[in-house]
């Protein structure tokens, strides 16, 4: 098998589509305004994908088995504020260094709970990650309400968020990439990824062929909590400070970008590198709008629309009209 | 044919005996939910000291029908083995849309009250035609559309306030004879729209539908028009719930919490009032329950003077053991391999 055809086998219909849609949505924000072509704009933006992407990676392969996660909101409000308010739980000297790996813990142990209920109690993970979602929101509204905790970001997470260990590339931005470069390894090139992939096709046939399918959907889960809890990490460091309502404006762009990129959403298929390209595409659309400011528009002719409208209405649209051109279901007829 | 659909439950024959009479599973579920809501009801008015009074159970009532409603609006979709995460943000579009339009004179007030119906039959409609002929998800295109919805309610109510006909937000919200108007309200739901549907040719395929759309596309059941039926049911239940909203609170709020708030719960009302996630058996009279039940959890933790920040804990933990001892079939499934789809 020669190099490019490992590389060929990566880029699926939807990926090439995503990557274009970047690439027309770019050179047409660069006929308004060149700067949306210069380097230092196209690292910000990626710098703020990795947020994004980071979070999608975990999510990505609980899709993969063909099931979903709807409790990354609140767990990365729980990676957030348990790592800002370490201090509380941990003492003030432990709390300081561990404040990172104990908010990540935090998030793994949801996922944890949430692959309980799936993979064993056999719960639909729609409705048991829902109700997850809740229970989190509910302990978070607790923990602040109970005492004034911590919440100020630690120097290292503040590091971690926006510093750039090699000069050129933010730090968020490395993470993803090593992120990115391990799952896709483990999804191409070890017994575990064939495992996801398989479970994602048919869990009884994998179940038959001698394979614990519910570890399998167990680690997903963990992974995929740890995985929003790091997104908290990283955006309480980004923002100097977690709070409550942190991860609510994650949800649909998370599953967007994993849908966007070509993985299916009954699991089975997908390519990591579809969903770098769906992270991508989703950020720079977030980007795009809110520079050039459609709502100014209409204000002119007399219409005042607030700008969330648009973020909202063209996510909408975007998602559902990207989604008939490649994302329609086979007819089970 | 005819004697499998002119039962109460076309789904599995799950049969149960109480005291003689032989109820559907469907049955079944609708008088556990009004058992739990019974007793918690009991505990609620017991617990408080005034007892219960007219008053208290007006309010209790006008919270429940509510969620009460919504959560109907959920059940006709997850009948269908479909899911309408979107209920909750037409929900709020419909209450920023009546607090701009149910206002002036009876003759505008009920022009309004057709447009913000209609508009809600609108939404669910392009929910059902985006999923039976754009052949997507439900999950991913209600949750992509509901985004267009909250951003519509934004435009229409960019910061809340608004206004209503007070007559009939006051005549809405009231009681007569300790009957509070939003119960009789429900039971009219009831009667005009969720009896006929249940015994049209359409509602009964949804859950013929939701049973098995494989065997019902071979026994020529119209698939298409029926989804999509539901769906927009799904939003005119969630529209009333809308102007339902506006008549207790006399204004609008386009707020991203309440879309979210009440998705949450109607799904736990649907599960609680016993109908099946999986498609093909419930009833909305149990998500009405459902709903009570829910709403209770909040009452309850009042009288027994828990914080009520916990109240999302506790919606949650109900909502989680619920989904969980509807597994419990897991334990008694002898051959492992029905586990695994």
């Amino acid at each position: 098998m020669s190099s490019t055809g490992v590389i060929a086998r990566q880029f699926d219909r939807a990926t090439i589509i995503a990557f274009a849609c970047i690439v027309i949505l770019l050179l047409v924000g660069a006929a308004e305004e060149p700067a949306f072509l210069s380097p230092k704009y196209l690292l910000q933006q990626l710098h703020t994908a990795a947020f994004l992407g980071v979070v999608a990676t975990g999510v990505m392969l609980v899709i993969l088995l063909g099931h979903i996660d709807l409790s990354i909101p609140w767990t990365i409000g729980v990676g957030g504020m348990m790592a800002t308010g370490a201090t509380g739980f941990l003492g003030p000297e432990w709390g300081i260094t561990l404040a990172v790996p104990f908010g990540i813990l935090c998030g793994a142990l949801i996922g944890a709970v949430n692959g309980l209920g799936v993979a064993y109690l056999r719960a639909p993970a729609m409705i048991f990650t829902l109700g997850m979602n809740a229970v989190a929101q509910g302990l978070m509204v607790y923990h602040t309400g109970g005492f004034a905790p911590q919440d100020r970001a630690t120097e290292f997470m503040r590091e971690l968020a926006v510093g750039h260990l090699f000069p050129g590339i933010p730090n968020p931005l490395l993470i993803w990439i090593i992120m990115g470069g391990v799952v896709m390894f483990m999804l191409n090139r070890t017994t575990l990824g064939r495992q996801i992939y398989a479970i994602g096709t048919q869990e009884r046939a994998v179940f038959l062929s001698g394979v614990d399918t519910r570890k399998v959907v167990m680690i997903c889960f963990v992974i995929s909590g740890a995985c929003a809890a790091a997104t908290g990490v990283l955006l309480a460091g980004w923002a100097n400070r977690s709070y409550q309502a942190m991860g609510d404006p994650y949800l649909l762009p998370t599953i967007a970008a994993i849908i966007l990129g070509g993985t299916n959403v009954l699991g089975g298929r997908g390519k990591y590198v579809g969903t770098v390209a769906g992270v991508i595409l989703i950020t720079i659309l977030q980007s795009m709008l809110s520079v050039v400011q459609p709502q100014r528009y209409f204000a002119q002719l007399g219409i005042d629309i607030p700008a969330d409208t648009f973020r909202q209405v063209v996510f909408g649209v975007v998602i559902i009209g990207m989604l008939l051109i490649y994302g329609r279901q086979q007819l089970v007829r | 044919m005819k004697i499998a659909f002119g039962s109460i439950n076309p789904g599995p024959a799950l049969k149960c005996i109480v005291s003689g009479v032989r109820v559907s599973a469907a049955q079944r579920g609708i008088l556990i939910a009004m058992l739990i809501f019974t007793l918690m009801f009991v505990v609620y008015g017991w617990k408080q000291a005034a007892g219960l009074t007219p008053n208290m159970i007006n309010t209790a009532a006008n919270k429940g029908a509510l969620l009460a409603l919504v959560a109907m609006a959920q059940t006709l979709p997850i009948l269908t083995r479909g899911l309408d995460l979107s209920v909750g943000a037409i929900f709020v579009l419909s209450n920023c849309l009546a607090s701009s339009v149910v206002v002036g004179g009876p003759v505008a007030t009920t022009l309004g009250i057709i447009l913000v119906l209609l508009v809600g039959l609108l939404c669910g409609s392009i929910n059902g035609v985006i999923i039976v002929y754009g052949r997507l998800q439900p999950l991913i295109a209600t949750l992509a559309m509901s985004a267009v919805y909250f951003g519509v309610s934004l435009a229409i109510r960019p910061q809340p306030g608004g206004s209503v006909n007070f007559e009939l937000a006051d005549f809405m919200t009231q009681s007569t004879f300790a009957i509070p108007h939003t119960a009789l309200l429900l039971l009219l739901v009831v009667v005009l729209i969720w009896i006929p549907y249940r015994r049209s040719v359409l509602g009964r395929a949804s859950f013929a539908i939701g049973s098995s759309e494989q065997a019902a596309y071979m026994s020529g059941i119209p698939i298409d028009r029926a989804k999509i039926l539901a769906y927009a049911l799904s939003g005119l239940l969630a529209a009333i719930a809308g102007i339902l909203l506006t008549a207790i609170t006399y204004s609008g709020a386009a707020k991203i919490s309440i879309a979210n708030e009440y998705t949450l719960n109607s799904i736990g009302a649907v599960v609680i009032g016993g109908t099946s996630l999986f498609g093909g058996m419930g009833s909305a009279i149990g998500s009405i329950f459902g709903a009570f039940v829910m709403r209770t959890v909040g009452d309850l933790l009042i009288v027994f003077d828990i914080n009520p920040v916990l109240q999302p804990l506790f919606v949650g933990i109900v909502l989680l053991v619920a989904v969980s001892l509807g597994s419990l079939r897991v334990l008694r499934i002898k051959n492992k391999l029905d586990i695994y789809r």
